[in-house]
């Protein structure tokens, strides 16, 4: 009882975390390399458990990504729907992939995310990002499995289902 | 059992719902995208959301106090007396300055009083911290520690010790956002010092930067110019450090010249700010009916504010390609 209690905090508690990650600054030479955080706890989530990811709470945390970070309400929601639909569709193959091919699938997932952020800004009539904007996403694919293997061990430790 | 969930997830068809579901939540994204690029809904919807945005916002901003606050402390001596003596220089020497312009200002009081005009070289401000949040959007933005209960307004200048910073873009009831001079979609007339030339830096690309794309190619531009604010448009008040430039090239079409600046604030660094409360009155001839810029919905309620009637030139543009409409208004700078 108090387990499934604990297991639905630490899953919120990730969420939360994922946020304030997102909304904490780095110094100017680092703010390129900033990967997309709720995008890898999220991704974590589908392939870690299976109904705990549902493409209505990606809607949901995005939408509150979107409030925090006072960009186009639904921006974040849309981006993160889709890459939970994917990751979701192709959980059972991810979960079994060798961890450098999971790495490559993150990548791809991470990069489509920007593409779709892209397509989004500049049918809002932003400009293009400079160059150095693409690097967040091979960041991010860098840390999937420290941050993969990292939530594993936490999860295995307080044994939560 | 497991074989039953191995069942409901095969490896490779998907079910027909998920689809569906995924297409309706797009499309419900995408609605509210379109009618909050229309109409601004976030703002409002953040306004009231403000009493859970807020504290995370100061949650966020922990960290970046907590390094502030350490760098401090473990900083060594040696650089601490270094930087005092340096703050102590420039103390003495503004200290000097302001002596010296103590004179000056008394005079020039009397003579605004004798020429019956309203304006004055005294400073209405505020100062603000900057709280450390990455808001996202290519950082052209801060967010201050100051909002709505404290007075502050959309609109508002905001500068730092060396020169402008930017304005105040939207206010929550105890923070509000800046949009920097570097945004590519903000503008702000500015003044050539040495020359008197009028134009219009707009934020460039390159980050960190202003670009003046529209110089007469006739004009008297050189590398090391100071801008400043020229007051036309009434949003800035004039005299303000804006940048110096840094190039000065014949532009692509070849009809203008196009320089590019550095800010004269301290950007990425500054700690403190201070914000402008007495909106300056707009220097110069009222601005035509019709300004230049964003349709009129886009543009924020200025009827309500008979004193900000043009400030459509210091205000948001879209394009920086559009014909500055402050350059084209006369007046003695």
């Amino acid at each position: 009882m108090s387990r499934q209690r604990l297991s639905r905090w630490w899953f919120i508690g990730t969420l939360v975390f994922a946020l304030l990650s997102m909304l904490v600054p780095l110094p100017g030479v680092l703010e390129p390399f900033k990967p997309y955080w709720p995008a890898l706890i999220l991704l974590y989530w589908c392939l870690e458990s299976e109904d705990r990811v549902t493409l209505g709470m990606a809607f949901t945390l995005g939408l509150a990504a979107d409030l925090l970070n006072g960009v186009v309400l639904g921006e974040q929601a849309m981006r993160l729907c889709a890459l939970v639909f994917i990751a979701l569709r192709f959980r059972s193959r991810l979960r079994f992939f060798p961890m450098w091919q999971q790495t490559l699938a993150v990548l791809a997932l991470l990069l489509n995310d920007r593409i779709l952020l892209l397509v989004v800004r500049v049918l809002a009539g932003a400009s293009l990002p400079p160059a150095a904007w693409w690097i967040s996403p091979f960041v991010g694919a860098a840390l999937w499995p420290f941050l993969f293997l990292l939530l594993d061990d936490l999860r295995a430790r307080l044994r939560i289902q | 059992m497991a074989r039953a969930r191995d069942e409901s997830s095969p490896l490779f068809a998907g079910n027909a719902a998920g689809t569906l579901r995924l297409i309706f939540y797009l499309a419900l994204a995408m609605v509210l995208m379109v009618l909050d690029h229309r109409n601004n809904w976030l703002w409002r919807m953040r306004y009231t959301a403000s009493m859970v945005v807020e504290p995370v916002y100061r949650l966020a901003g922990l960290p970046a106090v907590g390094i502030r606050t350490a760098s401090v402390a473990f900083a060594d001596r040696q650089r601490l007396t270094e930087q005092n003596q340096r703050l102590r220089e420039d103390l003495l020497l503004a200290n000097a300055k302001l002596n010296r312009m103590g004179a000056v200002a008394v005079q020039n009081e009397r003579l605004k009083q004798l020429l019956d005009t309203q304006h004055s070289l005294e400073l209405n401000v505020q100062l603000a911290h900057v709280i450390g949040v990455d808001l996202g959007a290519y950082r052209y933005q801060l967010t201050l520690n100051v909002g709505a209960r404290d007075g502050v307004k959309p609109g508002q200048p905001v500068i730092d010790a060396h020169g402008v910073m930017g304005q105040i873009k939207e206010v929550l009831p105890t923070t509000s956002v800046v949009m920097l001079i570097t945004d590519p979609s903000h503008a702000i007339p500015v003044v050539i010092a040495r020359s008197g030339l009028r134009t219009v830096a707009y934020g460039s690309r390159e980050s960190g930067q202003l670009s003046l794309p529209n110089i007469p190619l006739a004009a008297d531009v050189r590398v090391g110019d100071h801008l400043l604010t020229s007051g036309l448009g009434g949003r800035f008040p004039p005299g303000f450090p804006v940048g110096d430039v840094r190039s000065v090239a014949p532009s692509s079409t070849g009809m203008f010249q196009a320089a590019q600046a550095d800010p004269a604030a301290d950007i990425d660094r500054s700690e403190d700010v201070l914000l402008l409360h007495d909106q300056a009155e707009p220097d110069g001839p009222p601005a035509p009916i019709t300004p230049m810029g964003p349709p009129a919905d886009l543009a924020p309620p200025v009827e309500t504010v008979p004193a900000a009637s043009s400030s459509q030139a210091g205000a948001f543009v879209k394009k920086p390609s559009a014909p500055a409409s402050a350059d084209s208004s006369g007046g003695p700078p």
